[in-house]
């Protein structure tokens, strides 16, 4: 069931439960931020409307910076706003920036250790008709391993916005990930968002496995735990939504617990979120995994649900994931 | 704030620094076992006369909110910076020899957290023109009246980063940037010209609405004049070519582009040092 402490939305399981761009928790976050602190500044490369700068760029035009169709140009200004005393954030797709800019990042945010927020939007197979091109499904394993950088994935748009104002209270780089499509909403204004904290969104007694969820698709694995109780299997649904730093204690308590792991996430199987949930049970207690994500091939165009349908993202994916992680449990 | 003319004495003495400040850029390197000759030996006058007359600046409070911003843009050339800073009472001059060693702040390329006083981490190239453009803004947002200079290698311009850069100053109004280009003809793999065309640089830099001055990089009082002039402009950013030449100093190394990225052995750095203490001599007995 769900948790209670969490204050989750309690419409999450009806058919009509409120759907919303992760993304537009960003351009909400920004224009708070922007009211309480003169220093926060935003950059964006020719997609202002569709990464939510737009509302921000409208209500602090001094304070906002069109640089056009030139991603490494934006980070790097952004580097050179961020250690004169402001907090750049810079948005754009995720495969342009953190894809295209990745060295300019390296070099003068990450190393330089600027005040500057990387904000990765249409990220995953989710981003749809534009294709591959344009879904980012490898971003997180090619900046995961960038000493100095957090990383944040909102499940929704509430916690976007959340995940947007912590993100400009911390001093330094973080990356913020977000997605296009509309997607259900699962936390509350009063849901806590603690940044590096792992959140437990389904509970059972005696759970038999503990699913690890990022982003959009954390609603799969919700989808998943409701149906998997029906058929009397237990499961843990937890929210991953810091990647880095990772909450490491928590995801060691909830594998002793469960002894089975599956991890799910709009990105390629590896690297990820399933690359650090591995490395953590690795060095601690090595417990059996199923990966939900891209397996090493590419995405292509369609409708959300048919491709996380296709590349066994969805639902009906994680439920036979549980089942096969439980068939490879010692005890089984 | 307009920086005040040279007079001939200090003039002199600008003139003595920047060949003191090549011996120390022969010798770190000769301690150092790596690192490039040629730009460094081709910038001295340049950047003593940025440390020594035209920044406002205090090397004892580098952190200080209204200091000149020097970026360093072409980060291999920062043996001469950092022998400059040491000169200019940034950190002791003793510690040039840890230049490029384990432990040291001063890395093989500049890393901003570790030093003091380095404005910028910089290498790879391309990326500071970008980052002064963001510290120009900057100063602007909190109306704070500080220049940002920014020093390029000609090299750097086949990065299309520059570009991108150059577009957004120009946009952006930018009169508290003035970028200083080292147009030293040579890199790695060859002469400019050779590897990939950057003429008419002066002509690109004026079709993207900059304004543009250039200069022979060995004459500091014309250098000085320049900033000045740049600093006048009102409503467009600036650039500064300082003809330069690769290796100044030392008649071996001049004009070879062989010496761009690596560091004199023992008899060269010999033979160097040689050839700088003569020039110094010569300059001092022009003194008496």
């Amino acid at each position: 069931m769900l948790n209670a402490d969490l204050k989750l939305n309690p419409k999450l399981f009806d058919k009509d439960v409120e759907q919303i761009p992760v993304r537009n928790g960003y351009g909400e976050g920004l224009v708070m931020l922007g009211g309480q602190d003169p220093n926060v500044v935003v950059l964006c490369a020719d997609l202002t409307e569709s990464t939510k700068s737009e509302e921000f760029s409208k209500k602090f035009p001094d304070r906002f910076f069109e640089v056009g169709v030139a991603e490494q140009n934006m980070a790097a200004v952004a580097a050179g706003l961020g250690i004169s005393g402001k907090t750049a954030f810079i948005s754009s797709y995720a495969t342009f920036s953190p894809g295209k800019n990745w060295e300019t990042i390296r070099t003068t945010i990450i190393y330089n250790d600027s005040n500057v927020k990387i904000a990765g939007h249409h990220s995953g197979i989710m981003t749809g008709p534009d294709g591959a091109t344009h879904q980012a499904t490898e971003d997180i394993a090619s900046i995961r391993a960038w000493p100095n950088i957090k990383i944040f994935v909102p499940c929704d748009s509430i916690e976007a916005k959340k995940a947007t104002i912590e993100s400009g209270k911390i001093k330094g780089p973080v990356y913020l990930r977000f997605t296009r499509d509309k997607s259900p909403v699962m936390t509350t204004e009063a849901t806590p968002f603690e940044p590096g904290k792992i959140q437990v969104f389904w509970t059972s007694d005696k759970p038999q496995v503990v699913i690890f969820g990022m982003g959009w698709l954390l609603y799969q694995a919700l989808l998943a735990a409701k149906e998997l109780e029906a058929e009397g299997i237990k499961v843990l649904v937890a929210n991953a939504s810091t990647i880095k730093p990772l909450d490491g204690q928590t995801i060691v308590e909830l594998a002793k617990q469960t002894e089975a792991v599956v991890t799910v996430e709009d990105h390629q199987a590896t690297g990820g979120l399933g690359g650090v949930v591995s490395e953590t049970l690795a060095r601690t207690i090595p417990t059996p995994i199923e990966f939900i994500g891209l397996q090493d091939v590419f995405g292509e165009s369609g409708k959300p649900a048919e491709l996380i349908k296709k590349y066994k993202m969805d639902k009906d994916a994680i439920i036979e994931a549980v089942k096969r992680v439980i068939a490879r449990k010692p005890s089984h | 704030m307009i920086i005040e003319e040279i007079h001939d004495e200090k003039l002199k003495d600008l003139e003595l620094k920047a060949t003191q400040a090549r011996e120390l850029v022969i010798s770190a390197l000769l301690e150092a076992g790596s690192g490039h000759s040629a730009g460094p030996l081709g910038m001295a006058d340049i950047f003593i006369a940025f440390y020594f007359h035209i920044l406002n600046h205090d090397p004892k409070h580098p952190e200080w909110a209204d200091r000149d911003r020097l970026v360093l843009s072409n980060g291999h050339i920062c043996p001469i910076r950092y022998v400059v800073m040491a000169m200019a009472g940034y950190f002791p001059v003793a510690e040039l020899k840890t230049l490029r060693k384990i432990n040291s702040r001063l890395q093989g390329h500049p890393h901003r957290t570790s030093l003091p006083g380095m404005e910028t981490t910089s290498g790879p190239l391309g990326e500071g023109i970008s980052q002064s453009i963001g510290m120009a803004l900057a100063a602007r947002l909190d109306k704070k009246n500080y220049h940002i200079y920014c020093i390029t290698s000609d090299g750097e311009h086949q990065e299309g980063n520059t570009w991108e850069a150059l577009m957004t100053a120009a946009k952006y109004n930018l009169d508290n940037l003035t970028v200083v280009i080292d147009r030293n003809n040579i890199q790695i793999d060859g002469f400019t010209e050779n590897v990939m065309p950057l003429e008419y640089l002066r002509a690109k830099y004026e079709s993207f609405n900059w304004f543009v001055q250039e200069v022979d990089g060995h004459n500091i009082r014309a250098f000085v004049d320049a900033i000045n002039q740049a600093k006048a402009v009102h409503q467009k950013p600036s650039a500064i070519i300082a003809h330069t030449i690769p290796g100044f100093g030392v008649d071996f190394m001049e004009n070879k582009f062989e010496w761009h990225g690596k560091p004199p052995n023992a008899e060269k750095a010999v033979k160097a040092l040689k050839e700088l203490r003569t020039l110094e001599g010569k300059i001092t007995s022009e003194h008496e």
